[in-house]
């Protein structure tokens, strides 16, 4: 019996994409300029990416 | 350990919320501040010495030198300044608050804010208007001849017309300028106006003359930011009982010297966390450029402490333009932005652009250090060299390095290091 499920990266380059850009919002105007969807989430590692302030952070419940 | 400083900062945010600050009187400030006393400057934002003063500043303590009478004139002002003469320190030690500059000393009036759900009382001087003032660093004989006129005339009225009508009620006259476009900083043009709509008549009625009652009708009614000083003692007022807090992460003050940022937590006492102020980004009027602008300095910041100035500039669309904020359709996003790094709303004081979400209230140290938004703060822009004044106006950012000294500090006072 043949299984009719496509392989999902097949369907991942076979279709249009739509993207989710996390981070850089440069990525995103990009890929916007390309005519490719796309929807920016501005999104920055906490506290700056210092892992001092990021792991006083974690234990104090932000 | 999270759950004492969530309901830490659930108390901080119900004081907030509680505070009933009614504006009561205008005193000397040597009778509001018992420990003021001659040769005593106080000054806007955390503590500094001559020495590392701005030339706003600098400008300012030598005008005040001469208004009250220590010195002859600006240079033998600014000698005693420089030989120790004076003693400095800063408003907020004293339960008051100062724009700018922030120059408060004995014999100039200041406006009495009484916060009546928790008993405390704030201070704060009278608004000079805008230009050349002292506030701005202004010093030249129409500045002091000015400040006498406020001291000796505008004062003693304002003091007795408050008297006689029991005070002034400040959270619903703040809900309705909210609603009329002022945010309490950048613009005060409605409360201003209600303010003297609620005042005229007590004015008129504490006037010994007519001529009197006609130049202060008019200096209340020609400054649209006549209110600003109101609301910086009413956001002292209202934050000084969320002070002290153990185990709260709520910001109780922010302040600027010109030369020093300053932020207080409650959960951390009296400390003063401090980096290098910023440089405000704005609009500067005719024949000045950002060359010409001094650093963010004021004790204004208390506003924006409070939930109002920048974190309530989507009730203020106008004000996006002047201070070069954007377009005024963009104003809604500081307000939302805000709103992250904040313990909850205020529900009495909301937002008609924003369906009437409340302001954003209780700056939580912990979210401004996680998420990278420090608190948007509109601000007037000094120039840089003493006794010229105004030049501008702006949006600036607290520094972040504040609240990751003060996270570290407040890490220490919970047992967390």
């Amino acid at each position: 019996m043949q299984d009719d499920r496509k392989d999902p990266i097949d369907s991942l380059l076979n279709t249009p994409l739509r993207v989710i850009n996390v981070g850089l919002e440069g990525f995103a105007r990009d890929l916007g300029q390309q005519g490719v969807g796309v929807v920016h989430v501005d999104w920055s590692p906490p506290a700056g990416g210092d892992p001092r302030l990021a792991d006083l952070l974690s234990r104090l419940g932000a | 350990m999270m759950q004492k400083i969530e309901e830490a900062n659930q108390e901080a945010f119900r004081r907030m919320l509680a505070g009933d600050p009614v504006l009561v009187d205008v005193v000397p400030a040597a009778q509001a501040i018992p420990g003021l006393k001659d040769n005593m400057i106080l000054h806007a934002g955390p503590p500094i010495g001559w020495e590392r003063m701005c030339g706003p500043m600098r400008g300012a303590v030598a005008g005040i030198i001469v208004f009250e009478g220590w010195a002859p004139d600006l240079a033998a002002a600014e000698n005693l300044a420089a030989t120790g003469a004076i003693v400095f320190h800063p408003n907020h030690h004293f339960d008051a608050v100062g724009p700018m500059t922030g120059m408060t000393t004995k014999s100039q009036p200041v406006m009495v804010i009484e916060n009546r759900a928790f008993g405390n009382r704030a201070y704060c001087t009278i608004n000079e208007g805008l230009g050349k003032v002292m506030r701005f660093g202004g010093n030249d004989a129409e500045v002091l001849a000015r400040l006498r006129w406020i001291r000796d005339v505008l004062g003693p009225i304002m003091g007795a017309a408050l008297r006689d009508i029991g005070g002034i009620p400040l959270k619903s006259l703040i809900a309705r300028g909210l609603t009329m476009g002022d945010e309490m900083h950048q613009r005060n043009v409605a409360c201003s106006a209600l303010l003297l709509r609620a005042l005229a008549p007590a004015l008129a009625r504490a006037a010994q003359e007519k001529k009197a009652l006609a130049d202060t009708l008019a200096f209340i009614g020609g400054n649209d930011q006549f209110f600003l000083n109101v609301a910086m003692a009413m956001g002292k007022a209202i934050m000084d009982p969320v002070c002290n807090i153990a185990g709260s992460s709520v910001v109780t003050a922010m302040s600027r010297n010109g030369t020093d940022f300053g932020i207080r937590v409650s959960g951390t006492g009296d400390a003063w966390f401090t980096a290098p102020v910023e440089m405000p980004e704005g609009l500067y009027f005719p024949g000045f450029t950002a060359a010409d602008a001094n650093p963010d300095i004021g004790d204004s910041t208390i506003v924006e402490t409070i939930g109002l100035g920048g974190f309530a500039m989507a009730a203020a669309p106008a004000v996006a333009g002047f201070v070069g904020a954007g377009a005024a359709s963009e104003a809604a996003n500081f307000t939302k932005a805000m709103a992250e790094i904040t313990v909850g709303e205020n529900r009495e004081w909301t937002i008609p652009a924003l369906d009437y979400r409340g302001v954003p209230t209780g700056i939580d140290i912990r979210l401004v250090v996680e998420t990278g938004l420090a608190p948007t703060i509109n601000t007037g822009i000094a120039h840089k060299k003493p006794g010229v004044g105004q030049v501008g106006a702006g949006v600036v950012r607290a520094p972040m390095a504040c609240f990751e000294k003060a996270l570290v500090a407040f890490a220490k006072s919970v047992g967390v290091a």
